[in-house]
């Protein structure tokens, strides 16, 4: 059993993913950043690899990438901090990035880097499931990595069916078809997590895109394992000097 | 894969021309890819839209555009050169070919809003108009550096009806547009189409936009049987940017060997300057915006942005087919710097009469570093007209003087 895997067997209701941009806002933050969520409450970690052109990211992730890019983060320098923080990490991580900076990397050696690194499971928004089921897919398994599908209000039930069955770990659903940190009303996810629900995944789902506050992180809980914030948290962080107070301080707003 | 073995006009199923292609996008745009994916080719077959495109391609592109035998420039070549006058096109370049066909696929498939990007406002302006003619709403993304360099454009989109959205993140120009774009297709999934305005993104937008470009060179072939006795040119020659009027030029000639097909690529102040847009020279296989092909990027796969003085060319990969005759040697890449393309511009301008693009003065410029002879048939893409660069090319005249050299 994978470690994602574990922490589902154990807690089933109100997990929280917290998404961070990697080198943000210091090249170094990371290790503070997950020290600060393992300690307020955060169930996982989900690093975000910069890019220069991220396309399902809306202003406030482009500008941490931009930012972070800027601090000369790379998916070299990320893997190194987090092999030196091997053993003071106990939640699990998960990876979020594009493919172009990965395929760079070289992809076999990215799986096998990150496996070592300590890295729990990946999302590649825009790797295909075609190219995932011909070539990506086994290399990711071989490496003993989750790897963790998107699907939207617009997924066809039988292809969300599909990605619940290529992903493990969870099942990552967006909230409404958007780009991160937007701020549409999430009037209709009710509905739309009990279809899913419906469906007798055989994941986890985790609810994410315009979870920002207690009320959106309620709401996204009311019918899924739990949530991911990204945008609002990276909000949170933005020029503060304690990373560890702004972070309890946020948590806290969200879960108590 | 017999399809990939026979021609290299059609990529595979999934989209792929060589190792080159596919859609590499988010779930968030899928169905919007996939409805297209499914139903491109059938749409595109039926022949109430074969009639409504040929009719509009002749009644108000203006079409068949003429094959000009360019006398005095070909006397300064040693050679015979003919002209594709995609300039004569209405608004003033090839991209309103593929702006027909894609809204009248959007119409079919029920859309109600249009968006687009553009970097030297030719394909906005072809987004615009066939918005306008169809009375639906028109949004345009471009870099706030184009609209600055591209002022005309930006009036005549506006005047059209469009609302044209400034792109300010990156390097500001077509790259950064064609993401604005994508972004906002992603957070409108129901109502709307997006018109790429080259032979790049995700599957099938390559392979659509090339059919509907591939009408330059269905001309050309009964046009230059009617005035040499031979369809078949030694030469094709057109400038890259995404590569879409190189696509049309070179479609019907793709499988027939003997015909040389030569892209010229925009090498800004030079290859080697960390100055320049030539990515079969400077760029490594990538992704970006939906599909692998080359890509100027840097070691750690971060998108390099690229300079051109041509708006057009002003980025930073090429569509996969082009990646694809690249890698298989089927067309020779060379580049024009902007100062061969400008010099170029004022050549042809003086020589024939016509102010052509920056974009296409780059494919002119490509001629001084060819091999050429009197037996040579050279068809070269005129892919558009002057006008909107004039401020460029009286900037070049204020520095140098009213000849331009
Ligand atoms: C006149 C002209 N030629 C060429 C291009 C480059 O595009 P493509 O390579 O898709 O033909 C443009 C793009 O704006 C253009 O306006």
């Amino acid at each position: 059993m994978s470690k994602i895997q574990e922490l589902f067997a154990k807690k089933k209701n109100r997990i929280l993913n917290v998404y961070c941009t990697a080198g943000y806002p210091r090249l170094d933050s990371i290790g503070e950043v997950i020290e600060a969520l393992e300690q307020n409450g955060a169930d996982i970690v989900e690093i975000g690899m910069p890019y220069s052109d991220p396309l399902a990211d809306g202003p406030v992730i482009q500008q941490s990438s931009q930012v972070a890019l800027g601090n000369g983060m790379t998916i070299s320098v990320l893997l190194e901090q987090l092999k030196a923080l091997k053993g003071k990490i106990h939640i699990p991580v998960v990876l979020m990035g594009y493919m172009n900076p990965v395929l760079q990397y070289g992809f076999e050696k990215f799986c096998a880097d990150a496996a070592n690194a300590g890295v729990d499971g990946l999302i590649l928004p825009d790797l295909p499931e075609y190219e995932f089921e011909t070539e990506y897919g086994s290399i990711i398994r071989k490496n003993g990595l989750d790897f963790i599908f998107l699907v939207t209000p617009e997924t066809s039930p039988e292809r969300v069916v599909k990605l619940d069955k290529l992903s493990s770990g969870f099942l990552y659903a967006v909230s409404s078809s958007s780009t991160t940190g937007t701020d549409k009303e999430m009037v209709s996810v009710d509905r739309y997590l009990q279809k899913l629900q419906g469906y007798k995944l055989k994941n986890p789902v985790l609810v994410g895109f315009g979870i920002k506050d207690k009320e959106s992180f309620d709401k996204a809980c009311a019918h899924s394992n739990g949530a991911i914030i990204g945008s609002a948290f990276i909000r949170a962080l933005e020029g503060s000097d304690e990373i560890g107070k702004s972070t309890g301080e946020f948590l806290h707003s969200v879960l108590d | 894969m017999i399809d990939q073995l026979t021609s290299y006009q059609r990529p595979s199923g999934h989209g792929y021309y060589g190792k080159f292609g596919g859609a590499y996008i988010p779930e968030m745009l899928h169905p919007n890819v996939e409805q297209l994916q499914q139903s491109y080719l059938e749409i595109m077959q039926e022949s109430t839209f074969q009639a409504e495109f040929r009719d509009l391609l002749h009644d108000y592109v203006g079409r068949p555009t003429p094959l000009y035998y360019a006398k005095r420039l070909s006397s300064v070549f040693n050679t015979n050169i003919f002209l594709k006058r995609e300039d004569l096109c209405h608004t003033g370049a090839h991209k309103i070919n593929n702006t027909i066909g894609q809204i009248l696929l959007a119409l079919r498939l029920g859309k109600k809003r249009i968006i687009a990007e553009t970097g030297a406002g030719q394909h906005g302006v072809a987004t615009a108009t066939v918005c306008a003619l169809k009375g639906v709403e028109c949004i345009v993304y471009m870099g706030e550096k184009d609209i600055e360099r591209q002022a005309p454009n930006v009036a005549r989109m506006r005047m059209l009806g469009a609302t044209v959205i400034p792109a300010i993140s990156g390097s500001r120009t077509l790259k950064d547009a064609t993401n604005e774009a994508i972004r906002d297709w992603i957070n409108n999934p129901s109502d709307t189409h997006y018109i790429i305005g080259s032979v790049v993104g995700p599957h099938p937008y390559p392979d659509m936009v090339a059919r509907f470009q591939s009408v330059i060179s269905e001309e050309t072939r009964w046009q230059l049987k009617e005035k040499t006795g031979s369809e078949l040119p030694t030469h094709v020659i057109a400038c890259v940017g995404g590569g879409s009027n190189a696509a049309g030029a070179f479609y019907h000639y793709l499988d027939e060997l003997s015909v040389q097909l030569v892209a010229v690529e925009a090498a800004g102040h030079g290859i080697n300057s960390g100055m320049s847009a030539a990515t079969t020279a400077l760029g490594k296989p990538g992704i970006l915006h939906g599909s692998k092909s080359l890509l100027m990027q840097t070691e750690d796969g971060q998108v390099i942005e690229p300079h051109s003085i041509s708006a057009g060319l002003d980025y930073p990969g090429i569509g996969p087919l082009h990646a694809h005759l690249f890698e298989s040697g089927r067309a020779t890449f060379l580049n024009a710097t902007d100062e061969e393309a400008m010099r170029s511009a004022f050549e042809v301008a003086r020589l024939e009469g016509i102010i052509p693009a920056l974009e296409t003065a780059h494919a002119f410029a490509a001629l001084n570093k060819m091999d050429l002879n009197s037996n040579h048939h050279v068809i070269l893409c005129l892919s558009g007209r002057g006008d909107k660069d004039l401020s460029a090319y009286m900037k070049q005249m204020d520095m140098i003087g009213e000849t331009g050299k």
